[in-house]
């Protein structure tokens, strides 16, 4: 059914079509109509879950825990300060190795408060074990839900679907809301295999020594590195299916181009624009989406950008005393490969919901144009100083 | 007749569901307490601890100690992963198993009250468990907002022990207007598992707090546990009464005399630096609160 939604609700009708069960959740802005939504839904017997309104979000993520742990399918959303309260249940979570699914509003952190986007909340959970996914539209928004249950379900790691705060939780598009019975079809039943179980009773999460607690940390590698493959084959299955085409990174016109604009979420959208307009006056440019940043698509990035003369990346996110996120991992993906590699250059750009414009992406590119090589590791896009 | 079966009816459940071979202290109320909870709720019980000396007592991965299936949280986090345990049972349709939270005072009274709040107000389906040692036993004794005035513990030194009251819990509890709350002792098996019937058929959220005392951290023989945990009745210190709805109190031991509170601070070194004015001073606060009890008790009467 085509529908024109908001991308907050876009995900209330992932969860509904998911047929999750235990929702948990805490208002935040801009969070909320997520949550004001799956509350109706309940309400109205349109889903069959138990919706617990707890009094934080710590609460909510601890919640879904307990709920996952015996065995139902279980969500949560949240944005901003919101997950940063969640942290300490966002490391159990992956920890307990429980299929999770949060949707986490991008919204820059504070202080001063702001509730624009950018992705210095997710992004501070890198390395918690959660597989995130950056969307670019509200149709993958609802659609990553989906298949975020059906990645993690697989190889037992939480799944946080990123989303624009207002560039796409407030902004209305259509999108496809697939039929419960078609996903059904694409998602089965959940069931877990170890869980709490009064028939087979066990311990989870106690004390682990330093003779075993590294062995569990390398098996949550271990399912990073086969999350990858089935995110592939997932996606592949769910083209079968919906025919919509998702994998770890998305390309745009990147065939015979010399420059890579690297990019994510919405800007990554807005970018799609620019590179057509490059294109137009003959620059050989083209767009690679990153799409999924846990776990890492290090194949794709190095397959596409290799043999490039320049990769642009542009990140809405800060590591301070370091430089953007993504360009760092980019960086380091390339250290220990053999060939022509591209030069890199880090913009950061649009902290705090400033609008990251197509103007502002073809400045960037004229700007990375101009030189031989980075002169730094951050360059800064639009900061009126 | 078989070994332990007896003519008259006992009123204690015979079943053990918790196990040797735990890691609990010699004297350790907290285990005693394990002890009595898990016979009265059985198999079909599942159980969530945060950090807090029976994350250890339980025993370090692969094994466990109380024989149901156990989930341990982060520490301020029991009420809700109970309530999440819950709620993932209602949504699967198995209503029938009993979900309890365990926890210590540190993380009941202090880091866990948020989370305790909620779970009352909403009147989430849960049993929440306090086990009182007065103290942040496992972390090794430091003060807690449990910790009664004048005790010693590591972070509040003989030259300047505890200034404030233990914090009113259950008080705390029943403002929620939950079905039911109470306290209990270990020294009185019969009443706790009473009260644990109780809850186990009550709807809705329910609260005991069990006082279980800690030889290691109060410094005292590991055999008098029992007798300290009695006496901790006997002299009001701690009374056992129950809170129905959050308005109906009625005291469950209320004899003609009491026993001065020397004698239950006497046999502890944590109190061993108080003077005889503080024993003055503790036995004044007793008398005031007992007469603020017996207030509540007769309102509804």
């Amino acid at each position: 059914m085509e529908k024109v939604v908001l991308g907050n609700h876009a995900v209330s009708y992932g969860v509904l079509v998911s047929r999750v069960q235990t929702i948990s959740a805490y208002p935040i802005t801009p969070q909320t109509l997520i949550v004001e939504r799956l509350s109706e839904m309940v309400a109205d017997g349109e889903l069959d879950a138990i919706f617990t309104k707890v009094e934080s979000e710590h609460s909510a993520l601890a919640s879904a825990i307990g709920s996952s742990s015996v065995g139902a399918r279980a969500f949560t959303a949240t944005s901003s300060q919101g997950l940063a309260l969640m942290h300490e249940m966002i490391h159990w979570a992956s920890g307990a190795r429980l299929p999770i699914v949060l949707a986490n509003v991008n919204r820059a952190m504070a202080p001063g408060w702001n509730i624009w986007t950018d992705q210095n909340d997710s992004l501070s959970c890198r390395d918690t074990g959660w597989m995130q996914i950056y969307c670019q539209n509200n149709q993958e928004v609802l659609d990553s839900i989906i298949m975020g249950y059906k990645v993690s379900e697989q190889v037992l790691l939480p799944t946080m679907v990123c989303l624009d705060a207002f560039v796409l939780s407030h902004t209305a598009e259509n999108v496809d809301i697939p039929e419960v019975k078609l996903v059904d079809k694409y998602l089965p039943p959940y069931k877990l295999e170890i869980k709490m179980d009064i028939d087979d009773p066990h311990s989870f999460g106690a004390l682990s020594s330093p003779e075993n607690y590294m062995e569990f940390r390398y098996k949550m590698q271990e399912a990073m590195d086969k999350a990858e493959d089935i995110i592939i084959k997932e996606g592949k299955e769910f083209e079968k299916i919906f025919g919509r085409k998702y994998g770890m990174v998305e390309e745009y016109r990147t065939e015979g181009a010399e420059i890579i604009l690297v990019a994510t979420a919405t800007i990554a959208s807005t970018a799609k624009a620019s590179i057509d307009s490059l294109r137009a006056k003959g620059i050989n440019i083209g767009l690679l989406r990153l799409r999924v940043f846990r776990p890492f698509p290090v194949k794709d990035v190095v397959r596409v950008l290799l043999n490039k003369k320049k990769a642009i990346v542009i990140d809405r996110n800060i590591s301070y005393g370091k430089s953007g996120i993504f360009f760092d991992e980019i960086k380091g993906a390339f250290y220990n490969i053999e060939g022509d590699k591209p030069k890199i250059f880090g913009y950061i750009a649009g902290l705090g919901g400033r609008d990251v414009t197509p103007e502002a992406i073809s400045d960037m590119v004229d700007d990375a144009m101009r030189k031989d090589k980075p002169e730094k590791d951050i360059i800064w896009s639009g900061v009126k100083l | 007749m078989v070994r332990g079966e007896t003519m008259s009816k006992l009123t204690i459940p015979q079943e053990e569901i918790m196990s040797s071979g735990h890691l609990g202290c010699q004297g350790c109320g907290a285990t005693i307490a394990m002890r009595y909870m898990l016979k009265v709720f059985g198999r079909k019980t599942m159980l969530t601890f945060p950090a807090c000396c029976w994350s250890v007592i339980d025993g370090p991965w692969p094994y466990s100690a109380v024989s149901v299936p156990l989930f341990h949280t982060a520490f301020e986090t029991a009420a809700i992963a109970a309530s999440g345990i819950r709620s993932g049972l209602d949504a699967l349709g198995k209503k029938d198993i009993n979900v309890i939270a365990w926890a210590g005072d540190g993380g009941t009274f202090d880091i866990g009250i948020q989370a305790i709040s909620g779970a009352a107000e909403r009147n989430d389906n849960i049993l929440y468990i306090v086990y009182d040692n007065e103290a942040y036993m496992n972390t090794g004794i430091q003060r807690s907002s449990a910790t009664p005035w004048g005790a010693w513990t590591t972070t509040t030194p003989v030259n300047n022990p505890k200034s404030r009251p233990k914090k009113d819990f259950v008080e705390i509890i029943a403002a929620h207007r939950v079905p039911y709350t109470a306290t209990a002792s270990i020294a009185y098996p019969e009443d706790f598992i009473k009260k644990l019937e109780k809850a186990k058929n009550t709807e809705g959220f329910k609260l005991i707090h069990v006082f279980a005392p800690c030889p290691t951290g109060w410094k005292m023989p590991p055999d008098l546990t029992v007798k300290i945990a009695r006496l901790a009745v006997q002299t009001r210190i701690f009374p056992v009464y129950e809170v129905e709805n959050g308005v109906s109190y009625k005291l469950n031991f209320n004899p003609k005399k009491f026993v001065p509170v020397d004698e239950y601070l006497k046999l502890q070194g944590r109190f061993r630096h108080l003077k005889e004015k503080d024993y003055r001073f503790i036995q004044e606060n007793v008398e005031y609160e007992w007469k603020f009890l017996n207030r509540k008790v007769e309102t509804f009467k």
